[in-house]
């Protein structure tokens, strides 16, 4: 059982006009096996959340503190991030020149779990999981993310996710773009990576739609960078029917 | 009426050349560091220099209509707003372009050979000459003063050669060399040229592919820091004959690289490959030529370069020309550059030309990206550290040259240039 702690988290970002607090003292803790859904308007902050789990360069932590078992996760650099078993499902994952897909996921599962796999069953496990998530063989030997299709980029995300078995895994928006057929197949791999390996899951999100897919033990609201509110589904359900006007309207 | 509109008028069409008042066909980019040559500042002379047919060393708009001559005199003096020196830095040229090249040449040694010959003749023999003529002064300079020629030999029907010439520079007085490369009819064989030390070099290497021959020449530019090297190769290429020509540049601090490749009969093939990293000031040109003048033949060109350090500098010209009688051509050509870092200059300009319609194919593509901190971060964020990723771009990068080699021991030994210029990028 590992613990995820997120404590009165503020996080700055440098803009022309200035430095802009957009987190706002968040907290939050996740353990293995939960799944916390994120769901708010635009620009309330939650895709920032996710980036500064992550540890992108662009985001400043004014106070507060991230731990991951105690560990303190905002000392570490991105990539310890990644090999503590923290898993960033980008929203716009980059096209990386010069680098296929097989020689990426291979070097990036050595990085992870300190040793190379076993050449054949790595192979085999690429494959299965690739099929499963119904991406074409071909792209292996493609770059990464190279002329992939939104889509695609999200499947090869999630491909990701079921091959280096984080602990906990970060959706920023990955139902975005997808259609009906995708975000089913996308949704059933996390899934699939929560029963096998125990994984806790934040998954942040504008629309209810794949909440149908992929069942959150708690929704917390976002809201101008502060949890507004939080429950069960059920308050999946009631955004769903109402919307985030009723948190948008309460006068500040 | 502009003479933009006389060289698009018959049946010549030009892709990838855009017509702009004032600009040269390839954009408006002379070096700066040509100024002072230049008589007139930028936008005096050089706005004018689009005119065509008028003025000597003003090259016409078609590369059909280049110059061409064994005699330096034939070409006017350089001011480095010609089109095919306009990158090049004149003032760190060494006086190539019009000096005396009468420094001591760089040793040439040569291994490996089971039956190919590596003779030393005069200027006089009638093999020099034979495959190529030059197509720049600089190249008719070392053709006017390099004391002899070496000629190797690939004799008929042999197979399996693999041979290595090295030049060994160990003087910075301007120079001269000229080597002449023949495969001889149905020979198979790979041609390693290698150049190291220190030297001030205009080199003309003729390579003559006769019917039915197949070969490979890999061509090193492994200078010390401080060589100057203009190299043109000079390429023929006969009936049912296969050129595989991969230029390797890393060394020297400016190397001019201008492989030409003309074909004789038909049903040849060439493959024009190139690889580069060029290091903080360094100049790395490389401009090739293609000339398809017979039926049925086939090129594929693809230069790949990283860049990093301040005024690190690479110009690729890559030119092809179908001519009216190519007919049945199949040609392709691309370059593409990974910048580094920040203060990394790359142009890259490919012309086509195609004079028949009745072609199987002809493209061109040409691409400048940069490894940038969210390409960094993305392979960060998947437990990968910040070495390995840079070493895994450019590698990954890099390697679709590399494995054009398939010499084991270049391969290592480019596999470990990289892992060191990458090593200067860390520190």
């Amino acid at each position: 059982m590992s613990t995820l702690e997120i404590k009165d988290l503020h996080v700055s970002i440098e803009t022309e006009q200035g430095e802009k607090e957009i987190l706002k003292g968040v907290s939050l803790t996740i353990k293995t096996g939960e799944t916390h859904a994120i769901m708010g308007p635009n620009g309330s902050g939650k895709s920032t959340l996710a980036s500064t789990i992550a540890g992108h360069p662009r985001y400043t932590v004014t106070s507060g503190s991230i731990t991951l078992d105690g560990a303190d996760v905002l000392e570490m650099s991105v990539d310890e991030r990644a090999r503590a078993g923290l898993f960033l499902a980008m929203q716009y994952p980059v096209e990386v020149p010069g680098v296929s897909m097989t020689n990426f996921l291979r070097t990036a599962k050595t990085a992870i779990d300190g040793t190379a796999p076993k050449l054949r069953t790595w192979t085999k496990e690429v494959k299965t999981a690739m099929e499963a998530l119904k991406i074409d063989a071909e792209f292996a030997s493609r770059n990464v993310n190279e002329g992939f299709s939104g889509g695609e980029k999200k499947r090869v995300e999630i491909l990701q996710l079921e091959l280096f078995k984080p602990k906990f895994a970060i959706l920023d928006e990955t139902d975005s773009g997808l259609d009906v057929d995708a975000l089913k197949t996308v949704s059933e791999g996390v899934n699939r990576a929560k029963e096998e390996n125990q994984m806790g899951t934040l998954l942040i999100t504008h629309y209810t739609r794949i909440l149908r897919y992929i069942k959150p033990d708690f929704v917390h609201v976002f809201v101008d960078g502060k949890i507004a509110e939080q429950g069960g589904a059920e308050l999946a359900d009631r955004l769903e029917d109402e919307g985030y006007d009723r948190f948008l309207n309460v006068p500040a | 009426m502009t003479d933009t509109a006389t060289h698009l008028s018959g049946e010549k069409a030009r892709l990838g050349a855009p017509s702009i008042s004032g600009f040269t066909e390839e954009g408006e980019n002379l070096s700066p560091l040509n100024a002072a040559e230049v008589s007139s500042p930028l936008g005096g002379d050089a706005s004018k220099a689009h005119s065509h047919g008028a003025g000597a060393g003003i090259p016409d708009s078609s590369r059909a209509g280049r110059k061409t001559s064994y005699n330096v005199e034939d070409f006017a003096a350089l001011t480095g707003r010609e089109e095919d020196f306009r990158f090049t830095p004149l003032k760190r040229l060494g006086g190539l372009h019009k000096n005396e090249l009468t420094g001591a040449a760089p040793e040439v040694s040569f291994t490996g050979a089971k039956a190919v010959t590596l003779e030393t003749v005069a200027m006089t023999d009638a093999r020099v000459g034979s495959a190529g003529i030059p197509e720049d002064r600089v190249s008719a300079n070392a053709w006017k003063y390099a004391a002899e020629a070496k000629v190797l030999t690939i004799p008929a029907d042999s197979s399996g050669e693999e041979v290595t010439v090295t030049f060994t520079g160990t003087s910075t007085e301007a120079a001269a060399s000229h080597l002449v490369v023949i495969a001889e009819k149905n020979s198979e064989s790979v041609l390693v040229i290698d150049h190291v030390g220190s030297a001030v070099l205009a080199q003309n290497i003729e390579i003559d592919v006769r019917e039915g021959a197949k070969l490979t020449v890999i061509s090193l530019q492994a200078w010390a820091d401080d060589a100057i090297h203009a190299s043109a190769h000079l390429a023929k290429v006969g009936k049912d004959a296969h050129l595989k020509h991969i230029a390797v540049t890393y060394g020297g601090d400016l190397v001019r690289v201008t492989p030409s490749a003309h074909f004789e009969g038909e049903g040849g093939e060439v493959e024009l490959f190139g690889l580069y990293f060029a290091d903080a000031g360094q100049h790395l040109e490389h401009r090739l030529f293609v000339d398809h003048a017979t039926p049925n033949c086939k090129s594929n060109v693809l230069y790949k370069g990283a860049l990093q350090g301040k005024d690190a500098h690479t110009v690729w010209v890559g030119d092809v020309l179908i001519r009216k009688e190519a007919k049945g051509t199949n040609s392709y050509e691309a370059n593409r550059n990974l910048v580094l870092t920040d203060g990394a200059r790359s142009d890259s300009v490919p012309n086509l030309e195609i004079e028949t319609g009745l072609i199987d194919g002809a493209g061109h593509a040409s691409t400048t990206g940069r490894f940038n901190d969210e390409h960094l971060f993305y392979l960060m964020a998947r437990g990968i550290d910040e070495k390995t990723a840079r070493r895994l771009v450019v590698r990954g990068f890099l390697n679709e040259i590399v494995q054009q080699i398939r010499v084991p021991e270049i391969e290592e030994r480019l596999a470990e240039t990289i892992e060191r210029e990458l090593a200067a990028t860390d520190s």
